[in-house]
């Protein structure tokens, strides 16, 4: 059993993404769509934060979000995983439930 | 899951007049009722805010939804989990919050409160024992 939270705004204007990893179990995976994909670059005030729940949680980036943001996967912190599309389909039906943050 | 009747949690994290999102999330919960579901309510981060006492809009020209909460427990929703953690970093405790009453059918239908506060682990784990999550 175990959620796929997404989180769709920047890390640096609300606390979505903290709350987030506050509140995940174990197993769960988090995947940054939006301006959550903010949360995703490395040497960010962050991604400590992160790197240190990266193993016990999947983190995943949507890149077609980072594109368009111009944001390269050669950018992002080491355990986050960029996914198409394609990927955020197979992650929501890998999960028992999802879970938004706002 | 029995009888096809799935657990909701409807997820609350914003404060009540800034954003509409409060206010709907309401709506939805009363419209939600007459599925006659397994539901609960949980309110974290500042979405605290929206159960306190002493809210008064008037001179603000909107609606005053707090009321609502209290008419819950007539429509069967009576679970309302409050992480103390959310409360404690904005300064407040569960004496800040109005009270909610419902009438417990299975115990004669004796008052009691629909406001339980939890820790940030048991909202985990709260969250972790869902089949549907709607947040806002």
């Amino acid at each position: 059993m175990s959620t796929l939270h997404t989180v769709n705004k920047s890390p640096f204007s609300t606390q979505s993404l903290l709350s987030c990893i506050n509140h995940a179990k174990d197993g769960d995976a988090i995947l940054m769509i939006e301006d959550g994909v903010y949360g995703a670059a490395a040497g960010t005030g962050v991604a400590s934060v992160v790197a240190e729940k990266a193993g016990a949680i999947k983190f995943y980036v949507l890149a077609p979000d980072l594109a368009a943001r111009g944001i390269d996967t050669s950018r992002l912190l080491d355990g986050v995983e960029a996914v198409d599309y394609a990927g955020f389909v197979a992650l929501a039906a890998e999960h028992d439930r999802a879970q938004a943050w706002l | 899951m029995e009888d096809g009747i799935k657990k909701f949690l409807y997820v609350n994290r914003k404060a009540p007049y800034g954003t509409i999102y409060a206010l709907e999330a309401l709506e939805v919960v009363l419209i939600g009722a007459a599925f006659d579901q397994d539901v609960s309510l949980a309110f974290l981060d500042d979405g605290v805010f929206q159960l306190t006492k002493g809210q008064n809009t008037d001179g603000i020209g909107v609606k005053n939804f707090s009321p609502t909460f209290r008419a819950l427990g007539d429509y069967d929703v009576n679970k309302l989990y409050v992480e103390r953690e959310s409360l404690e970093e904005r300064g407040l405790t569960e004496d800040d919050l109005q009270e909610i009453m419902y009438e417990d059918e299975d115990d004669d239908w004796a008052e009691k409160p629909s406001i339980r506060i939890i820790s940030r682990a048991e909202m985990a784990d709260l969250m972790h024992d869902q089949d549907v999550i709607l947040s806002f």
